[in-house]
């Protein structure tokens, strides 16, 4: 077995750290390391998105990505969008526009979503199916998905909140 | 799927990542985006014994105009090229590239230096650096040494690196005025290799007729491929219909499809011809005629 290396990250505001197999992939150690079973595992090959994280801010594929190349970084995962016991705008746009139906792609969706919210407040539609052009849905045939970024778009423009700041009161 | 076990090394400088590669040989390779390079590893494509994360090597990342070159740093990520001010106002052939190249998460980490060194046909920088007569610059413990792209890929997944060298920068000579390039693929889908795709850059005289043109291919062949004799038909020509048709068919000639699940390689030779012509009527539009 190879040498073990220590990882040591903050995800969803919290300092977290193990001695890993540099072989790990970062969805396996936020999954059974650190035990945050949001993020999915999907197609495991880059193309679905399922495992999309935020590293650094920046939307990822975490299972095309190894845990110990994510040390020092800071992580946002599905976990870390409801902030005072209250649902991020976008997470209540797949409520209300039925974004989702076996919603195995949501974590990720969402977080694409988070993403393209990120650079982009007010996005058309072009620029959301863009924004989730690599994440896979077997579901929805993706409408109410784009229906459910816009309505968090149009909520976070109206109470004049940035993606970050979310459904925080 | 679980990729085979490998030792660790995480260099701070180039010096120290060239020290590691010739101390591991053959049982060592970069680690840059990793985009390419996991996904092998979990098929077991590629079996590293030691990867070298040069990540966090410092200078390695930018899009700068620097003594009559474009320079790109290896480790400037596909999303920072599509988001550079200078790409889009000088180099649309560029953005052309860097928008269909797989997925935005994708994006976010795949390199530009690692979409070249990777060797692979059917990426999609290496045709955009052969149109744009781009070298890439080795580093070794030598030094550096620069190498035209149109020498860069020997075989398949086989570049002209070394063993102990690594590729840090790409120069692009800056195009003369009168200057357009634009690139054209077909994909399956997002995220899919390119069931074909065309790279065009031209530089037209005053007159409006050809001065340069640099043509290059993606996926159709076991390298990426340079149309030279579409290239040596148009210099000096006007960008007519005429021509254009001329010029797309012998660059369907300088493909060598194989068929595939993406197509017959009749297809695939029928494809190149179309997007070739797309491709220079856009490349001229953008020079403007």
């Amino acid at each position: 077995m190879a040498k073990k290396e220590l990882v040591q990250i903050t995800i969803n505001g919290r300092k977290r750290d193990a001695n890993v197999e540099p072989r790990l992939l970062l969805v396996h150690f936020i999954r059974d390391v650190l035990g945050l079973t949001g993020t999915h595992v999907g197609c495991d090959t880059s193309n679905c998105g399922a495992c999309t994280v935020l590293l650094n801010g920046k939307a990822v594929k975490s299972c095309t990505l190894f845990a110990v190349q994510a040390d020092g970084a800071e992580l946002m995962t599905v976990e870390g969008l409801m902030k005072d016991g209250q649902f991020h705008p976008l997470q209540e746009g797949f409520k209300e526009e039925h974004g989702l139906q076996c919603g195995f792609c949501t974590p990720g969706m969402l977080m694409s979503g988070y993403a393209l919210l990120q650079k982009n407040s007010n996005p058309s539609e072009l620029d959301i199916r863009w924004g989730i052009s690599g994440n896979l849905c077997r579901c929805t045939g993706y409408q109410n998905i784009v229906k459910a970024v816009q309505f968090a778009a149009k909520k976070l423009n109206e109470s004049g909140k940035t993606v970050a700041q979310g459904g925080q009161k | 799927m679980i990729p085979p076990s490998f030792e660790y090394l995480r260099p701070k400088t180039v010096p120290e990542a060239i020290a590691m590669l010739k101390q591991h040989g053959d049982e060592a390779k970069i680690l840059s985006g990793g985009q390419s390079l996991i996904p092998m590893m979990k098929l077991r494509l590629a079996r590293p014994g030691y990867l070298i994360d040069i990540n966090r090597i410092s200078g390695l990342a930018y899009v700068k105009e620097d003594g009559g070159f474009l320079k790109i740093g290896a480790l400037t990520r596909e999303a920072e090229l599509e988001a550079s001010p200078l790409v889009h106002s000088k180099y649309p052939i560029l953005l052309d590239t860097a928008k269909v190249i797989a997925d935005p998460q994708v994006r976010n980490l795949a390199t530009v230096g690692g979409n070249l060194a990777h060797g692979d046909p059917a990426n999609d920088h290496p045709a955009t650096m052969i149109a744009l007569g781009a070298q890439v610059v080795a580093t070794g413990a030598k030094g550096e040494r620069v190498i035209p792209v149109e020498n860069f890929f020997v075989a398949l997944f086989t570049t002209a690196l070394e063993q102990d060298e690594i590729l840090t920068e790409i120069r692009i000579p800056i195009p003369p005025a009168r200057s357009g390039g634009a690139y054209f693929k077909l994909e399956r889908k997002v995220s899919d290799f390119a069931t074909a795709a065309v790279a065009v850059q031209l530089a037209l005289d005053d007159k409006g007729a050809v001065q340069k043109a640099g043509i290059g291919l993606t996926n159709v062949g076991p390298t990426p491929i340079k149309a030279r004799s579409a290239e040596d038909f148009l210099r000096g020509k006007k960008l007519d219909d005429k021509n254009i048709s001329q010029a797309a068919q012998l660059t369907a000639g300088e493909a060598q499809p194989s068929s595939d699940l993406r197509g017959p390689a009749e297809f695939k030779k029928g494809l190149i011809q179309e997007l070739t012509k797309r491709a220079l009527s856009r490349a001229v539009e953008r020079a403007g005629r």
